[in-house]
């Protein structure tokens, strides 16, 4: 088990490693973001801005101007929330390749509560023209997301969680932004992002007695997302359900059900976030709260299936 | 240089400012205007590196706008120092002309940093110093703030920043013309004592008047030759509509175009405008 964070600070400093032009920046919480690997090793090219997300974005999107590939890490709720209209203008606008990496995004945070919660990001990132949004499930995807980050030129925001997740993909997945069949089913298919497709696996584990089993995709990159792949993928079902950590409106949900009902009207159910803030608590007593853990997708997927 | 020539350079950028704003019939002419001596400064004052035919040049020094309303002082410099034909400025605003309301970096060469929305260009430049020291570069960054821009909370984020990465290759200008669109600075949101702020978050600090060549040339020559660990800051003093003496001082010009008789009038002052 381990946080798609940690496998951020990972993939960051071996990214470091190989290429000079990689530079980090943090505003305060590199211990958490994980940025503090990378910036032990490259005091050089590590930039700490203190508590202050707009000035973050601010000298990031300078730094890729002077020809840096800069990776800039905080919390998700800050990085989006806080310094939304830094990214709009300053990075996505003329389409500077700066990569925005927050981690503590959804409800998995835990116990610092609502404040710290982001249930928003994907669909405030997803909203900017020229941004890319990505979400790993793993750390395998983690790792090569953030070395297909270095390599496409343009701004890309990165989906980090604070909760360990063991590794679901492969150990050889390469990330290209297409949506990854880990299940092959038929009647429904699941497209999760995130944490979502350990919790789903998990759910699909549980309804072996019950002669039902969906179709399980990752679907790790929301934007732009592979539509023409998810209308293929939906054709050979009866149902879709999507699943996310993040608030059902404007999130991946949202987007899939968009794509359909262009291309291929079908009913779609969501699990997400009820459009309600987050709490304190535990990670996992948190996700059976808001409907995200194993069970309550079980029983979601019974009613679908029934 | 001598004088004659960089005031008429001057002249000439005013009367492009005018030009493009009344043919768009919109746009921002006060605080263009009272940009026009620093801008003149900067890249005819032998103060900037800089390359119109290599706009790209790694060596060159950086010139960014925060003030991006000011877009058309820059645009018109930019055209004066031959990066592009000026010809192109009466498409001001215009449906996907590349002089677009305020400066996009992607559309015209010489523009550093897509700007406009205030407070973010100084934050852009520490990130850009940065790399070019990390780069081993000498090259040295130059950044205009509108005074009015000021009271946005990122420039102190920014200026805290430059301090604290001991930025000598920064040097930030304050365009002090000492009004914002509903009023003057002092009125709207008190801005004084702005230089004991800017001392208070570790910076050098100059006040000039910022329409002498003669100030503003040694001055921003020597900004370029620091190596004392501090960025700069240049508070300096301007008339808002300068040169344009129904536009001088008035917050109504901050972004009204005037009328074609009103530019008629305004191209005769120019000519005769006192840059001393």
């Amino acid at each position: 088990m381990k946080a798609t964070r940690e496998a951020y600070g990972e993939a960051l400093l071996e990214l470091g490693r190989s290429n000079d032009k990689v530079v980090a920046l943090d505003a305060d919480l590199s211990k958490s973001t994980k940025t503090s690997l990378f910036a032990k090793e490259f005091p050089e090219r590590f930039f700490n801005v203190g508590i202050a997300e707009q000035n973050l974005i601010g000298v990031a999107a300078g730094l890729s101007l002077a020809g840096f590939v800069p990776y800039a890490s905080t919390f998700a709720i800050f990085a989006t929330g806080r310094a939304w209209e830094q990214i709009r203008n300053t990075v996505a606008y003329p389409s500077l390749n700066v990569k925005i990496c927050a981690s503590h995004a959804g409800i998995t945070v835990g116990e610092d509560g609502a404040s710290h919660q982001s249930i928003e990001d994907i669909a405030l990132m997803s909203v900017i023209p020229n941004m890319t949004v990505l979400v790993p499930a793993d750390p395998i995807e983690t790792k090569s997301m953030v070395n297909w980050a270095y390599q496409h030129n343009g701004p890309v925001y990165i989906r980090l969680g604070r909760m360990g997740v063991p590794n679901i993909l492969p150990n050889d997945y390469k990330f290209d932004t297409k949506p990854f069949i880990l299940k092959k089913g038929k009647k429904i298919v699941i497209f999760a992002t995130g944490i979502m497709l350990w919790k789903c696996l998990e759910a699909i584990e549980l309804l072996k007695p019950y002669n039902l089993e969906p179709t399980l995709v990752n679907v790790s990159c929301i934007k732009p997302l592979p539509e023409e792949s998810i209308i293929e993928i939906a054709k050979e079902h009866e149902i879709v359900l999507t699943a996310e950590e993040h608030n059902i409106i404007n999130g991946l949900g949202s987007m899939i059900s968009s794509t359909l009902s262009r291309n291929y009207p079908m009913k779609v159910s969501f699990i997400g976030i009820n459009d309600k803030f987050g709490t304190s608590g535990k990670p996992n007593d948190l996700l059976s709260y808001y409907g995200l853990d194993a069970n309550s997708i079980k029983e979601k997927l019974l009613l679908l299936g029934s | 240089m001598d004088d004659l020539q960089l005031r008429e350079h001057a002249v000439n950028i005013r009367e492009s400012i005018i030009e493009m704003i009344t043919a768009a019939k919109s746009g921002h002419p006060g605080g263009s205007l009272s940009s026009v001596e620093i801008m003149v400064s900067l890249f005819f004052g032998k103060v900037m590196n800089y390359d119109p035919k290599n706009p790209q040049l790694e060596s060159r020094d950086r010139f960014f706008l925060s003030k991006g309303h000011a877009a058309p002082v820059l645009y018109s410099t930019l055209a004066e120092a031959g990066y592009f034909d000026k010809s192109g400025l009466n498409t001001l605003r215009q449906l996907n002309s590349p002089f677009q309301g305020h400066p996009d970096m992607r559309k015209l060469p010489g523009i550093e940093a897509s700007t406009g929305s205030l407070g973010q260009g100084l934050s852009i430049s520490v990130g850009c110093a940065l790399g070019l020291r990390l780069k081993g570069l000498s090259s040295h960054v130059f950044t205009l703030l509108g005074d009015g821009e000021l009271e946005e909370g990122q420039v102190w984020e920014a200026a805290m920043a430059a301090s604290h990465f001991k930025l000598d290759n920064l040097t930030a200008i304050v365009d002090r013309n000492k009004l914002q669109i509903d009023g003057f600075t002092e009125e709207v949101m008190s801005l004084e004592p702005l230089a004991d702020k800017w001392h208070a978050f570790g910076w050098n600090v100059l006040e000039l008047n910022g329409h002498s060549f003669d100030e503003l040339i040694p001055a921003l020559q020597k900004a370029k030759k620091r190596s004392d660990k501090k960025p700069l800051v240049i508070i300096a003093h301007t008339i808002k509509g300068k040169g344009v003496s129904f536009m001088e001082n008035m917050c109504d010009f901050h972004g009204k175009a005037p009328s074609e008789e009103q530019a008629k009038i305004a191209y005769s002052e120019i000519r005769e405008c006192d840059v001393q």
